[in-house]
């Protein structure tokens, strides 16, 4: 296999806690501007590998390669800066900041850090504030055109479809080139699941360099949105390939081994 | 441009706002009969309510943050009014200089409970590192007073930066309980260390500025007298006026927002590179800079400091004015700041219960309107600023 065709590699990735193991020798390539599903039942790993990945966690064996540099636990501020960013499977927004404030976390690495240019050069840090405030509008006015009229609204008023669109907006507001997606649609009817895969397709067409991993229950989610799909099951990968292989294989899993 | 209509109609409620305060204030610091002073302030708390429930505290307070400017000026200028109007009265304007002093402490307090949410219980601490620095560099050294000021906010910043440093790595109240033992410790050490004066304490030089001395009561002509704190409230005013744009800038910048995302989510900042320690140790340094500086202004004025005015109560009191005010709002914190302040030098009856009384305060106000008195409003970066 080409190294270069693969933005992620895991290998032999091992998490436990205490005597339980959640991810277990773990191998798994993600390829460059692939969407990758990511589906298991409860308590399989899944959320336990994007933590691992992201520097959460330390794993306790295993390396990681991103983008053809070892990644494997760094803290997570670096492994942002390489260009992973996430969502979180309990939104993780801060609901007494704006809608603004919350995307502009995720842009840190955009923005102008030094102390004297936050202070004492307001004229500076103006200019800076109306570009960024432009491009988080321009990225909000995919997901949902109102939002971007309301940027300066506490985001705790905001119900959980809103939410979860500026969650993916402050994971993407940075560029990265992975992003990891932890079970976007929980809590959220069925309309509006397609919806938000509709805006994360319409994102995905007009970034050029966009790898995604998602994990999703709904398998007509994953059916449409993903290229491949690896399946977990006691943290080990059970099989990989498109949804039809992956279906048909989880049929066999399910008749024999009763897992689902 | 030419002024609408309706931007008076918004400046108007704090304009209004501001002249009731000033006059209700002058009032309460004149009068002395004690059952006086306790028809003001249910009179206070009547009229609070009642202006809450009728909406005109969201208006006043639409006012201020509109035009912050201006009423920062106009505030400046109600309290010189008032200072003329008390010019002679030591004791009056005592109080005065006192709240614009414990005003700069609350600031830095709450930039770091306020905005990275670090809890610090040894706020009379580092304002006692503040102080004896004070003490010391002005009879020892030539240096001049104001830049004492300054090195009196640097030492409580750097002594306040190595003492975080080892806790930051772990995560939770930490710096609660280093601060607790902290607080302790610098009273004991100030108690048994001769050089500091021991328990009987060390007097202070008063202030001098280019040969204007600060402890001699100004003389015009022949019979007008003012009282040398004046001098002191003027330096108080400067010196709040800079540490309130300080901590206003903060506010509004990246580094406000980082502040705010750390506290409200440790991990999720991680996540979206901040780098944790960077922050807090630049909120912690920044806010004993401040608590330090209005130490060593407090020294200069009293002339006399020991270690009995730096005990762990009154480390508590600042916190709960920071707590009462509305964490995160400066605003809040001036208001809390003069009710907690004056109400207990003026109403003798509670001086014994104070703490008790703020203790229940502080219940209360957790308990009923966790926010405080004047809640903290969304961030905006440029108040004026709207989107094209
Ligand atoms: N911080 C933790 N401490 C202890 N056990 C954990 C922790 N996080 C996850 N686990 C355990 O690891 C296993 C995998 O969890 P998780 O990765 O969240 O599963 P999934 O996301 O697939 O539902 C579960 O058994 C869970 O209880
Ligand atoms: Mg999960």
């Amino acid at each position: 296999m080409n190294a270069e065709s693969h933005l992620l590699v895991a290998r032999e990735l091992t998490k436990r806690f205490g005597g339980l193991v959640a991810i277990d020798a773990l191998s798994l390539e993600v390829r460059r501007n692939e969407i990758l599903g990511l589906i298991g039942p409860n308590g399989s790993g899944k959320t336990t590998f994007f933590n691992v990945i992201t520097g959460i966690y330390a794993s306790d064996s295993g390396e990681t390669v991103f983008d053809g540099n070892d990644i494997s636990n760094l803290p997570a501020q670096a492994v942002y800066r390489a260009g992973i960013a996430r969502t979180f499977q309990r939104s993780r927004l801060s609901l007494p900041l704006s809608i603004f404030d919350n995307i502009m976390v995720g842009n840190h690495m955009h923005l102008d850090q030094g102390l004297w240019f936050n202070l004492g050069r307001r004229g500076a840090f103006k200019r800076q504030f109306e570009e960024q405030f432009e491009r988080a509008r321009e990225l909000i006015k995919i997901f949902d055109p109102p939002l971007a009229d309301r940027m300066f609204e506490a985001v705790g008023g905001f119900p959980m479809i809103d939410r979860r669109r500026i969650e993916i907006c402050r994971a993407l507001i940075s560029q990265p080139k992975l992003l990891l997606l932890d079970e976007p649609s929980a809590g959220m009817t069925h309309e509006e699941t397609t919806q938000l895969m509709n805006d994360i397709l319409e994102v995905k067409e007009r970034v050029t360099d966009l790898t995604v991993i998602i994990i999703e229950h709904e398998m007509g989610v994953i059916e449409r949105i993903t290229n491949d799909c690896v399946v977990l099951n006691f943290g080990r990968k059970i099989c990989q390939g498109s949804y039809q292989e992956v279906a048909a294989d989880m049929q066999v899993q399910e008749a024999y081994l009763g897992i689902k | 441009m030419k002024r609408t209509l309706p931007e008076f109609g918004v400046l108007l409620p704090g304009i209004a706002g501001l002249i009731v305060l000033t006059v209700y204030l002058a009032l309460l610091l004149q009068v002395e009969s004690q059952t006086e002073i306790a028809a003001l302030l249910v009179i206070a708390v009547v009229a609070a309510l009642a202006a809450t429930r009728f909406g005109v505290m969201p208006r006043i307070g639409r006012s201020f943050r509109e035009f912050e400017g201006p009423f920062s000026l106009a505030i400046a200028c109600a309290v010189l009014v008032m200072v003329a109007y008390f010019h002679e009265d030591h004791f009056i304007l005592l109080l005065i200089a006192t709240v614009i002093i414990y005003i700069i402490v609350t600031l830095g307090l709450n930039i770091q409970f306020g905005f990275v949410g670090m809890l610090n219980f040894a706020g009379a601490a580092f304002f006692g590192v503040g102080c004896y620095t004070a003490a010391v560099l002005t009879k020892n050294t030539p240096l001049p007073h104001l830049l004492i000021l300054v090195i009196g906010g640097l030492m409580a910043a750097f002594i306040g930066s190595l003492l975080i440093l080892p806790v930051l790595r772990t995560r939770g109240h930490y710096s609660a309980v280093i601060t607790i033992a902290f607080g302790l410790l610098f009273k004991i050490f100030l108690e048994v260390n001769d050089v500091l004066g021991g328990p009987q304490g060390l007097h202070v030089d008063g202030m001098n500025v280019l040969g204007w001395e600060f402890n001699k009561n100004i003389e015009i002509g022949d019979d007008l007298e003012i009282s040398f704190y004046v001098n002191y409230i003027i330096v108080g005013l400067l010196v709040l006026g800079l540490s309130f744009t300080l901590v206003r800038r903060l506010e509004r910048s990246w580094i406000g927002l980082n502040l705010d995302a750390i506290r409200l989510d440790e991990t999720a900042a991680a996540c979206f590179g901040l780098n944790l320690i960077r922050w807090k140790v630049t909120a912690f340094t920044v806010g004993n800079f401040l608590i330090g500086m209005a130490g060593a202004l407090y020294a200069m004025m009293v002339g006399f400091i020991a270690p009995t005015n730096f005990t762990f109560g009154d480390s508590l009191i600042m916190v709960s004015i920071v707590l009462l005010g509305g964490i995160g709002n400066p605003w809040g914190l001036v208001v809390a700041t003069i009710i907690l302040v004056i109400v207990p030098e003026k109403l003798q009856a509670i001086q014994e219960y104070r703490f008790l009384l703020f203790a229940t305060m502080v219940m209360l106000m957790l308990l009923f309107r966790p926010e405080g008195l004047l809640p903290r409003p969304l961030r905006t970066y440029f108040p004026a600023w709207k989107p094209r």
